[in-house]
């Protein structure tokens, strides 16, 4: 496991979700907004086609604090802005740097998720036990 | 149109979720999820927990649906169709793991404008069986065009 020090970096987590991940996550956190998972739906609303689950890219945020720390239940909060949106078939990289140890026990980490270059969770902030 | 803030403070009848280890699982196969003990019955019980852990952001799933209630609130009049998730917080507590039974009480914690657009912030505050804090979210959903 990685040392967790103010101004390293968190390892870096890149998946690539598949084409009927938003079927999946749908299933999974029971959100069935059609701008999800029907493509005919989701342009005639004036997207570019169906877009990602914010909250299933939260979750791979989420994911990169807990894989750094050594452990599920090590993420103690985690705060997001949305911008944008994602889009199923296109990798998304999360990465992150440790601002500052709140105490001997918990860190601070900075963090986004990116798409093609774009910023689609910015500005987010983990606090993990460590 | 100015917003409508007079639901600030408005608290929801609380909605109880009972975690499922399946669900659990179907969960953290969706989101990726690496830790072994969301998934491996023997993985958790060896690391101490009583059944399967939930990944965190299993938040979403025993707290969305006492959320759902103040989005649909015909007192708020928030325009769904013009709605995006604007931002999201989860501070979490206890450990949730299957087995447990969590009710979330959802309440309005602010409603504002700014450059045309109208903030409506919800919160979301879980508790276990025995009455200890799981969770407590922060739902910030913008509306464009009030």
């Amino acid at each position: 496991m990685p040392e967790l020090k103010p101004g390293e970096q968190i390892p870096e987590v890149r998946v690539t979700p598949d084409k009927y991940l938003t079927a999946r996550y749908a299933g999974a956190s029971g959100d069935f907004n059609p701008i999800h998972i029907d493509e005919e739906f989701a342009k005639a609303v004036g997207l570019p086609g169906r877009i990602l689950h914010g909250l299933w890219t939260m979750a791979q945020v989420a994911r990169a604090q807990t894989e750094a720390a050594g452990g599920a239940a090590r993420l103690k909060r985690l705060k997001v802005q949305f911008r944008g949106m994602g889009l199923p078939e296109h990798e998304v990289l999360v990465t992150g740097t440790v601002r500052e140890e709140t105490d001997h026990s918990t860190v601070l980490i900075d963090t986004v998720a990116e798409q093609d270059g774009n910023q689609i969770i910015r500005n987010a902030e983990a606090e993990v036990s460590v | 149109m100015p917003v409508n803030t007079k639901a600030i403070g408005k608290t929801y009848e609380p909605v109880t979720y009972a975690v499922g280890r399946e669900k659990i699982r179907e969960y953290a196969r969706a989101v990726g999820e690496s830790d072994p003990v969301c998934m491996d019955l023997d993985a958790a019980r060896a690391a101490g927990y009583a059944d399967l852990l939930a990944p965190p952001m299993f938040a979403v799933v025993y707290s969305a649906p006492a959320v759902g209630p103040p989005i649909f609130d015909p007192e708020i009049e928030l325009n769904f169709a013009m709605m995006v998730h604007g931002g999201q917080e989860f501070e979490w507590g206890q450990p949730v793991v299957a087995g447990d039974e969590v009710t979330t009480t959802a309440s309005v914690k602010d409603i504002s404008e700014a450059d045309g657009r109208g903030y409506y912030v919800f919160e979301s505050v879980s508790v276990n069986q025995r009455g200890e804090q799981v969770c407590r979210g922060t739902w910030t959903n913008i509306v464009r065009g009030v």
